[in-house]
C-alpha cells in the first residue's frame, strides 16, 4: 500500500512539472512584451532606461530557461508574483478567495450527491417506473442546460416571484454571519451542482441496476432480508464506488470550474478572481491563479485515486507482482 | 425453403446504421433535433432571416413577440428570431470546425502514439495528462488569454481542450487491435506501416470516435455559448446564443423572452448531441445498452 501511494506521488511530480511549464509558456506566448502587459498603457510613459532596470529587475533579460527556473523557485517558495491591479501579492489574492470558491464547491458536491443519489437509486428500483421517467428527464435536463442558463433562470425566478436578489453582491463571510452567508451560497450551489446531480443520478441509476441483477443480490433476498436491507446495505454500497470517482473528479471541477457560477452570482471567489484577471489583462495573477487551481486538481485527483483504492478492494496496490 | 432463404438473408443482411439508429427512441430523438438545428443554421449561413440580425430597429426596443416580430425584440430593437437564427449558424461553425480539428489532430495523435507504443507513448501520454490536469474552462479561458477574443479563438480554444480527449479514445482500441492477427499478417506480408493504420487499424477504432464526436460537438456548443456569455467568445454585434443570454441579465424581468429562447436553443442544441451521442453509442456498442 505505502508502496502504492509513492509510487502514485512520483508519477504525479512529472505532470505537475508539464503544468507549470504549460503556464509559464501560456503567459509568454501573449502578444506584446511582458513590460507593456504588467503596466498596460503606463509602460509608454518609461525611460529607455527605466525600462532596462524594470527587465533587468523581473529577470526579462534572462534567457527563458532561467526565467523558468527562477519562477519556480519563487513559486516553491510561496511567491507567486505581485498583482500590479490589485496592489498585493498573488497568493495572499488567491488565499482570499479560495475560501469561497472551496464552501461553494462543497455546499454543491454535498446538495448534488443527495439529490442525485437518492433519485438515482429511486430510478433504479423502481426501474421503468414514474419516478424513473421523472429521473431520467432530470438527468437529461441537467447535462443539456449548462449552469450560466440555470443561473440566470435562477435569478429570474427569485427576483421576479420571490423578491429575493441572489446577486446582489456584498459577501458575508462565513465566520461573520453563518445564515446569511448560507443564503447567500445556497443559490449558487444549486446552480453549480444542478448539472453534477444529474451525472450522478446516471451513474447511481445504472450502477445500481447492474449491481441489482448480481447473484449476491439474489442470494441476500432469497434468505429473506427486507428489500430496504438489501438495496441500502448490499447493492448501495456496491453501487457507490463509481459515483466516489465521480464525485472526486467533479470536486477538482467545481474547484476550478466555478467561474461562470460565480461571476452571475457575483460571488468573490477564485473564479471570479481569475476572470476579471483575463478581462483587466493582470498576468502576474493569471499566471498564479491557474497555476494553483491546475495543481488543486491534480491533487485532488491524486487523492481521490488514493481513496479509491482504499476503498475498492479489487484493485492492486502493485505490490503482490 | 423459399422461407429459410429469405429468413437466412434476414439475419445475415445488417440494418444500415442509420435504420438502428432510428430504432433507438433518444437517438431518433436526437436526430430530429440535430437535423433540425442544422438546417436553421444553414438558412442563417445563406441569409434567409425575417430582418438583418444586427439591423437595429430603435423605435421598437424591446417589443414582446408579435406578427411583426415573432419573437420580439432586443434592447436595440433587432428581431430575436432573425438573432436565433445566426446564432444557430455562428455556434455550429465554432462547433463543427472544433470538434473537425480535434478530432483529427487527437485521433492522429491517439493512433500514431499507440501504434509506435514504448517509451514513445508513454512520453504522448504524460504531455495528454498535462492538458488533463486542467479543468476544461480553465483551459479555454488560457487559451482565449493569450489569443484574444472572438469566433475563431473560441474555436481554437474548444480544439485544444477536445484534442487530448479525442487522443485518449482512440489511444484504447488501437491498443487491442494492434496485437491481433490480421495486424501481424499485414506486417507480415511487408505492407507499409500508414498503410496498415489506415486500411486496417483505423477503421476498428471508428466507433468509439463517432460517439465522442458527437459528445464533442454538444460540449463544443456549451462551451462557446459559455465563453460567449462571458464576453470572451463571439464579439458583439455578431449574435451568439451565449451573448443573447448574457443580454438578457438584469431586463429579462421585463422582457422575459430576451432569455427564454436562446436559453431554450441552447439546451435543445446541447441535448440533441448529447441524445444521438447517446443513440449511436447504444447502436454501436450494444453492451452498453441494457444499462440505461
Amino acid at each position: 500500500m505505502l508502496r502504492y501511494i509513492a509510487q502514485r506521488l512520483i508519477a504525479v511530480i512529472p505532470t505537475l512539472i508539464g503544468v507549470s511549464l504549460l503556464v509559464f509558456i501560456a503567459i509568454r506566448l501573449v502578444p506584446g512584451d511582458a513590460i507593456v502587459t504588467m503596466l498596460g498603457t503606463e509602460a509608454g510613459m518609461l525611460t529607455a532606461n527605466q525600462r532596462a532596470a524594470l527587465e533587468s529587475y523581473f529577470g526579462l533579460d534572462k534567457p527563458a530557461t532561467v526565467q523558468y527556473v527562477t519562477w519556480m523557485g519563487d513559486v516553491l517558495q510561496g511567491d507567486l508574483g505581485f498583482s500590479i491591479r490589485h496592489g498585493k501579492p498573488v497568493l495572499d489574492l488567491i488565499l482570499e478567495r479560495f475560501p469561497v470558491t472551496m464552501e461553494l464547491a462543497f455546499v454543491s458536491l454535498v446538495t448534488a450527491l443527495v439529490v442525485g443519489t437518492t433519485l438515482g437509486t429511486l430510478s433504479a428500483v423502481l426501474h421503468n417506473s414514474f419516478i424513473d421517467l421523472f429521473g431520467r428527464l432530470f438527468a437529461l435536463l441537467g447535462l443539456a442546460a449548462p449552469n450560466f442558463l440555470i443561473g440566470t433562470l435562477l435569478i429570474y425566478v427569485l427576483s421576479v416571484y420571490f423578491g429575493i436578489l441572489p446577486n446582489a453582491g456584498n459577501y458575508v463571510e462565513l465566520t461573520e454571519d453563518p445564515v446569511k452567508n448560507f443564503e447567500q451560497i445556497i443559490f449558487p450551489a444549486m446552480t453549480l451542482g444542478f448539472s453534477f446531480s444529474a451525472s450522478v443520478m446516471r451513474t447511481t441509476r445504472s450502477a445500481m441496476l447492474e449491481v441489482l441483477g448480481e447473484d449476491y443480490i439474489r442470494t441476500a433476498r432469497s434468505k429473506g432480508l427486507r428489500s430496504r436491507t438489501v438495496i441500502t446495505r448490499h447493492a448501495l454500497r456496491n453501487a457507490m464506488i463509481p459515483v466516489v470517482t465521480l464525485a472526486g473528479v467533479e470536486l477538482g471541477y467545481l474547484l476550478g470550474g466555478a467561474v461562470i457560477v460565480e461571476q452571475i452570482f457575483a460571488l468573490p471567489g477564485l473564479g471570479r478572481l481569475t476572470l476579471n484577471a483575463i478581462s483587466q489583462r493582470d498576468y502576474a495573477l493569471i499566471q498564479g491563479a491557474t497555476l494553483f487551481i491546475a495543481i488543486n486538481f491534480v491533487v485532488i485527483n491524486l487523492v481521490v485515486d488514493l481513496i479509491y483504492a482504499v476503498v475498492d478492494p479489487r484493485i492492486s496496490y502493485g505490490s503482490h507482482k | 425453403m423459399a422461407a429459410i432463404n429469405s429468413e437466412l438473408g434476414q439475419m445475415t443482411k445488417e440494418p444500415s446504421l442509420l435504420r438502428r439508429l432510428v430504432r433507438s427512441r433518444s437517438g431518433l430523438l436526437g436526430l430530429v433535433i440535430v437535423v433540425t438545428y442544422v438546417t436553421v443554421a444553414i438558412l442563417g449561413a445563406v441569409g434567409i432571416t425575417p430582418y438583418s440580425p444586427t439591423e437595429q430597429h430603435p423605435p421598437d426596443r424591446l417589443q414582446g413577440p408579435s406578427a411583426q416580430y415573432r419573437l420580439g425584440t432586443d434592447l436595440f430593437g433587432r428581431d430575436m428570431l432573425s438573432r436565433l437564427i445566426k446564432g444557430a449558424t455562428n455556434s455550429l461553425y465554432v462547433a463543427l470546425v472544433a470538434v473537425a480539428i480535434s478530432s483529427t489532430a487527437g485521433t492522429l495523435i491517439g493512433t500514431v502514439s499507440a501504434y509506435i507504443g514504448g517509451r514513445f507513448d508513454e512520453i504522448m501520454m504524460r504531455v495528454m495528462d498535462i492538458f488533463f490536469a486542467f479543468p476544461a474552462i480553465l483551459l479555454a479561458l488560457l487559451v482565449v488569454t493569450i489569443l484574444g477574443r472572438g469566433l475563431n479563438k473560441t474555436i481554437i480554444a474548444i480544439a485544444v481542450v477536445y484534442t487530448p480527449i479525442f487522443a485518449r479514445v482512440a489511444r484504447g482500441p488501437v491498443l487491442s487491435v494492434k496485437q491481433m492477427e490480421f495486424v501481424t499478417a499485414a506486417r507480415s506480408i511487408g505492407m507499409k506501416h500508414d498503410r496498415i493504420v489506415l486500411r486496417h487499424v483505423l477503421p476498428n477504432t471508428l466507433a468509439p470516435l463517432i460517439v465522442q464526436v458527437s459528445l464533442a460537438l454538444s460540449w463544443a456548443l456549451l462551451t462557446e455559448a459559455g465563453l460567449s456569455f462571458l464576453g470572451l467568445g463571439t464579439q458583439p454585434p455578431e449574435p451568439s446564443w451565449g451573448v443573447m443570454l448574457s443580454d438578457s441579465q438584469g431586463i429579462s424581468e421585463i422582457a422575459p423572452w430576451l432569455m427564454i429562447y436562446p436559453g431554450l436553443a441552447i439546451m435543445l442544441g446541447v441535448l440533441g448531441f448529447n441524445l444521438l451521442g447517446d443513440g449511436l453509442r447504444d447502436t454501436l456498442d450494444p453492451r452498453l445498452k441494457r444499462l440505461r
